[in-house]
């Protein structure tokens, strides 16, 4: 079965990230494609690059990078909601030059896009699971 | 493109959380691939299309308005939890009163807004392709 995921709230505050990455997993065990996991309000927070949990606890960011999931071209399918993440302080090389700001902290293994990214996701996917409240 | 059936579940007022301006983000760039879209208000949600929100007074921007724009797009299924108004003390004349051009009848006025048990609304849900929940 084709599954794309929608995740709505920031890592460690929210269980939710954990909860579909570990769904996400298990799906990949058993053979399911994850299609595309979608990233929004909060939630945009999991894909910062600058993320030092101490030694002892997970890594959300590199626990969902460790997953790879891509696209047939090789991008990655962890989609960053873009209005969502720049008023969050969320930005990649792009917007951050676009911008005029000095920094970017937006993690290789996700790519920042639009909206419509998460409605093609639940045109094209069998199931569309959200997580959060 | 393949059409499905999505709704979309507000859940939240519209200020204290930015769930119901997101949401609505979500809504409108969704009218642009042309699915079949419908949207609900339960719980707290129903506030989001009450009659008459300023914001001002906390600093927000009042994006309520935006909701008369949603009959321009097409999306004029807008259910309401009957049970979910009356636990707030609101009825129907508290709402917006939302409409869309009904092109099958000579771009009549009608109202997108309808009252509904939460019993209906489930049975509506259950026909959905897509629930996204906020």
């Amino acid at each position: 079965m084709k599954i794309s995921i929608q995740i709505n709230e920031g890592p460690y505050q929210h269980q939710a990230s954990d909860t579909a990455y570990q769904f996400a997993k298990a799906a990949i065990e058993k053979g399911h494609e994850i299609f595309r996991v979608f990233f929004y309000h909060d939630g945009v927070n999991n894909a910062s690059r600058f993320t030092l949990p101490p030694q002892d606890d997970r890594n959300v960011v590199n626990q969902w990078a460790e997953l790879g999931i891509k696209n047939v071209d090789g991008e990655p399918e962890l989609v960053v909601c873009i209005a969502a993440a720049l008023r969050r302080g969320m930005l990649d090389k792009s917007e951050a030059s676009k911008n005029g700001i000095d920094g970017n902290n937006i993690h290789p293994a996700f790519r920042i896009s639009g909206l419509g990214q998460l409605i093609e996701a639940g045109i094209q996917s069998d199931r569309l699971v959200v997580f959060g409240d | 493109m393949v059409t499905k059936k999505f709704i979309y579940l507000n859940r939240r007022s519209s200020f204290g959380t930015v769930y119901a301006i997101e949401s609505l983000e979500v809504v409108l760039i969704a009218a642009a691939f042309e699915q079949d879209v419908s949207l609900a208000f339960i719980d707290d949600g129903v506030y989001q299309i009450v009659e008459g929100q300023n914001a001002d007074g906390i600093g927000m921007k009042n994006f309520s308005k935006t909701f008369h724009a949603l009959g321009d797009y097409d999306i004029n299924k807008l259910y309401v939890s009957a049970e979910s108004l009356e636990e707030r003390g609101l009825n129907v004349d508290d709402l917006m009163p939302l409409v869309y051009e009904d092109e099958d009848d000579d771009w009549a006025e009608k109202p997108s807004v309808k009252v509904i048990s939460n019993v209906e609304l489930s049975k509506i849900m259950s026909e959905q392709d897509v629930c996204l929940s906020f």
